[in-house]
């Protein structure tokens, strides 16, 4: 059996999969931003949370994936259903990338116009949300982008806990020495990684036109 | 000038402005801007005239002396409705890269909450003043104007909510000579008809003759002497003799010139 003959023989389990694995990674995702962006916002208004927060989100990326599963296991609530725990240890790795272009994204702003917004009157919530926002959003874009990129790769190791995704295919692929499983998740897998990277990419660009 | 009753718009009282470091940049500085009049504050780079600037719209506070708008200290303004009743416009980087022109226009007249319909006409208005015709340039990023078009906008846009006190520090810096020129005339032009309150900051001596009714000279963080043009050329002081050297030495240049062409 070739490998075309083997994804149409497999195809309505390959794309259940799929399915899994994006709805884990987009949920982690809203999850890392809805968390992330605010956390660079505060650590660029209050100084001493920098390195705080960087510092831990940096610790977070060091930690190997599997063992960040496997950490996260005795957690109560978690451990109760195996996605949701792959969520949450999705979303903490995709910290990192997003906070850190937030915070950068928004120091990076020109102090002159900065400046120039005070010198009008822009109370420090308008300052932040006409000015900055809009002035760093390609930049935390392109962390969501990375993190995004990351997360689609690791989802695949959530398998090793039960929680789905391609990685089922891969794991069953290492498991029985068959590269065509390892191939039916591998390569999805790595379709929904460069589509990801191509969308965000787009998106990036339209806001980056005029600054 | 329109000012009969000669009333003060912004008053310095022995106003030390000191660097977190504590490095004084502007010493015991005494100083009246009158209302309706156009003062140039004329120094070098690091002669204190851009703190002077942003001591009066509170982007920066002093820590001795006060600064008095409109018969009221900066510390008893509250800073946003302070800046809000000042015009601010600044060289080259002062527009908002993301907004185009109509935006960065229409900004503070939008925080101030006006009606879509009446920014909508101020901005109209406001463009064709500078002369810029809103058709063409409304919807424009900055990037896609000229030098001279940026400053024509930021002026615009320091117009916009029609502020009785106008800041400008080398609005016209980063421009090339002709136009800059252009812009110069349009703009004493135009300060002729409005008669604001406006606070110049360049280091450029002609403008400083050709667009204010007063030079204040700054030295060193140390107001220097107050001139009207006249007294300014006339000045004995050296600090001031030395600016009015320049434009002497530069007429004699240009007398040079015409003789050896005839």
């Amino acid at each position: 059996m070739n490998l075309v003959q083997f994804f149409a023989a497999h195809w309505s389990e390959i794309m259940r999969s799929a399915f899994e694995h994006i709805r884990m990674v987009m949920i982690a995702m809203l999850l890392a931003a809805g968390t992330g962006i605010p956390l660079g916002i505060f650590a660029t208004r209050w100084r001493s949370l920098r390195a705080p927060v960087l510092g831990i989100s940096n610790m977070i990326q060091t930690i190997p994936s599997l063992a960040l599963f496997g950490f996260l296991l005795p957690v109560p609530w978690l451990a109760e259903r195996s996605s949701r725990l792959a969520i949450v240890a999705l979303a903490l790795y995709s910290l990192l990338p997003i906070v850190r272009n937030t915070y950068a994204g928004i120091m990076g702003v020109d102090p002159a116009v900065r400046e120039v917004g005070r010198g009008m009157g822009m109370t420090g919530a308008q300052l932040l949300w006409r000015v900055e926002m809009p002035l760093a959003m390609s930049t935390i874009l392109a962390g969501i982008r990375v993190a995004t990129v990351i997360a689609v790769g690791v989802a695949t190791i959530a398998a090793a806990i039960g929680a789905g995704g391609l990685g089922e295919f891969v794991f069953r692929g290492v498991a029985m020495v068959d590269n065509q499983f390892i191939l039916a998740g591998a390569i999805p897998a790595a379709v929904l990684a460069l589509t990801a990277d191509f969308t965000l990419g787009l998106l990036q660009k339209r806001l980056q036109r005029h600054n | 000038m329109n000012n009969p009753d000669g009333s003060i718009a912004i008053q310095f009282s022995n106003v030390t402005y000191r660097t977190a470091d504590g490095r004084p940049l502007l010493a015991h500085l005494n100083l009246q801007v009158l209302t309706g009049e156009t003062l140039v504050l004329l120094g070098r780079s690091g002669s204190g005239k851009t703190t002077t600037l942003k001591l009066i719209n509170n982007l920066l506070a002093c820590q001795e002396g006060q600064v008095i708008v409109e018969g009221k200290s900066t510390n008893d303004w509250d800073p946003i409705r302070l800046r809000r009743h000042i015009g601010y416009a600044i060289q080259e980087v002062g527009l908002f890269p993301h907004m185009n022109v109509e935006k960065n226009v229409a900004l503070v007249p939008q925080l101030e909450g006006w009606a879509a319909e009446k920014i909508h006409g101020r901005v109209e208005e406001l463009l064709a003043l500078v002369g810029l015709p809103p058709a063409e340039f409304r919807r424009r990023y900055p990037h896609q104007l000229s030098g001279g078009q940026r400053q024509r906008v930021g002026l615009a846009r320091a117009l916009a909510a029609d502020p009785p006190i106008l800041l400008m520090d080398e609005p016209f810096g980063a421009l090339d000579p002709v136009t800059r020129a252009d812009i110069q005339r349009e703009f004493k032009a135009l300060q002729q008809r409005m008669h604001k309150t406006v606070v110049f900051v360049t280091h450029d001596v002609r403008e400083a003759m050709f667009l204010g009714n007063r030079i204040a000279v700054l030295e060193k963080g140390a107001l220097q002497g107050v001139y009207s043009p006249t007294e300014f050329l006339q000045s004995k002081d050296p600090v001031v003799a030395e600016y009015a050297n320049v434009l002497r030495s530069e007429m004699e240049f240009m007398q040079e010139v015409r003789k050896a062409s005839r």
